[in-house]
């Protein structure tokens, strides 16, 4: 059994059928890259692990546990999906850093919400905060924003600002640390910067799935590439396969019409 | 000309009551706004069009009218509940109708506050974890306090100036007071109101910069 297995998600939004009969799985410490033009379903797909849409159907089940299941509505409470979510990690394509704390408050405030729910909080209150100071930090000074602790998101750029996103994500710990086109909203000189930070990731073995319109990017980190097309994966398999010897006609479409835009 | 003294002492003891309605209007319908706000947000239908139609009521009828009817018409209609008798009756009457009317302006304004706050921000929260309180207030709040000071600013100005509004029901507010010289023929009283007013507002529009400058540290 997978790490991640994800059975027969279906979505919908109203008569339009955004999901159809998606099932993948992921192994731990691997790399997916979701590619697929705009209005395919990757995003939703992204948004249906992280229980910001519920699917329809299907199931959801991590390391062995039934984290959704869309046939037991007993296990959708709102108190379970807090915890279960926290399973994933989401790094949006517009940042949504919150705007009224700093850099390092922003990676820290959810950890020290969910430290107060700890039994031993109140006795080991300075403890805990400290350690989840130190945390930060640490975090911090992976995506290289040591020197901007205390800046306000709108003090630094947008590759900063998806950085300490990044960060921001990796604080709660989670399994599979999931990107909606994180470079979307950049400009291209502020890309590279994104992108070889998560690439530090994929290398320490960090389990990922990833949204994205970089095809090199995708090409070079990823250990398997899911294309998707309407709402179905059309085509899934390491990057070669699908990059050089695309088997789908529609794979090959894509492919060339991406290649010739870039060219 | 030895009466100025006095008519100047009875109009700042007058004004005492204008300040009294301004700041108790203000304690309590700026919470009570946001209830109201969030009753016109509820995903209960019924709920939603209750606050809403009682917001247009509110809203699309005049102050004074309120007043008077609420001060007047538990009586006029028979009801078993009656203002205490005498000025602390009246007081309280006036009270209740200012706080009702600004809480009504005030719920709109933190609605629209509270709806410009991009979705992301809730699903920001959502994915670490954090519950729909926690979102609220540690993340959204703060946010909407920031975009609606100016127009709050603006609401609280104009209650400065609707407290004069309470001598419909007969709060002796300073220019009801003053009023009573100019029946005497003495014009300067009345003017003289004005500059309490201007002043109040003075400090008031300091007090709202202040507040804008200490929010100004982050953007939003």
């Amino acid at each position: 059994m997978s790490f991640l297995e994800v059975k027969s998600i279906e979505k919908s939004f109203g008569n339009l059928k955004v999901l159809k009969n998606i099932d993948f799985s992921l192994e731990k410490g691997e790399v997916i890259a979701i590619i697929g033009s705009s209005g395919s379903g990757k995003t939703t797909l992204l948004r249906c692990l992280n229980f910001l849409e519920r699917p329809d159907s299907g199931s959801i089940i991590v390391n062995g546990k039934v984290i959704f299941d869309a046939a037991d509505p007993t296990a959708q409470r709102d108190s379970d999906v807090r915890r279960k979510r926290l399973h994933f990690g989401l790094v949006f394509q517009n940042f949504n850093l919150f705007p009224q704390y700093t850099v390092l408050q922003n990676v820290t405030l959810a950890a020290e919400l969910l430290a107060k729910e700890r039994a031993d909080f109140k006795q080991n209150r300075r403890a805990i905060l400290q350690e989840i100071q130190e945390h930060g930090k640490k975090l911090l000074a992976q995506v290289g924003l040591s020197d901007k602790l205390d800046c306000y998101p709108h003090e630094i750029s947008g590759g900063q600002q998806q950085r300490v996103a990044i960060a921001r994500a990796l604080a709660l710990e989670p399994d599979i640390l999931c990107f909606d086109e994180p470079t979307s909203a950049l400009d291209p000189e502020l890309t590279g910067e994104v992108l070889k930070v998560i690439r530090k990731l994929a290398e320490r073995d960090t389990t990922m799935i990833i949204v994205t319109h970089e095809m090199d990017f995708a090409r070079d980190v990823a250990d398997r590439v899911i294309f998707m097309d309407d709402g179905v994966i059309v085509e899934q398999g390491s990057p070669e396969e699908v990059f050089e010897n695309p088997r789908e006609e529609r794979t090959k479409q894509f492919l060339m019409r991406y290649n010739k835009d870039f060219e | 000309m030895n009466e100025v003294p006095v008519i100047i002492s009875r109009l700042t003891e007058s004004f005492l009551l204008n300040c009294r309605i301004f700041a108790l209007t203000l304690v309590f319908s700026l919470p009570l706004g946001l209830v109201i706000a969030f009753g016109s947000m509820s995903r209960f239908r019924p709920l939603r069009w209750l606050v809403r139609t009682f917001v247009w009521v509110i809203r699309g009828t005049p102050l004074m009218l309120q007043l008077i009817v609420i001060y007047f018409g538990p009586g006029l209609m028979n009801m078993s509940f009656s203002w205490p008798g005498g000025s602390s009756g009246r007081f309280v009457a006036a009270n209740v109708a200012f706080i009702i009317n600004y809480a009504c302006y005030f719920s709109e304004i933190y609605r629209g506050g509270i709806e410009s706050i991009p979705r992301g921000q809730y699903e920001a929260g959502m994915v670490l974890g954090m519950t729909k309180s926690q979102i609220f207030f540690k993340v959204i709040l703060l946010q909407v306090i920031k975009r609606i000071l100016p127009p709050v600013g603006n609401e609280v100005i104009t209650l400065v100036k609707d407290t004069a509004l309470a001598r419909i029901i007969a709060n002796k507010e300073i220019i009801m007071m003053a009023g009573e010289y100019t029946n005497k023929g003495l014009i300067w009283p009345l003017f003289a109101t004005g500059i309490y007013f201007l002043v109040f507002v003075g400090v008031l529009t300091i007090v709202l910069d202040w507040l804008e400058k200490k929010l100004s540290y982050f953007r939003a």
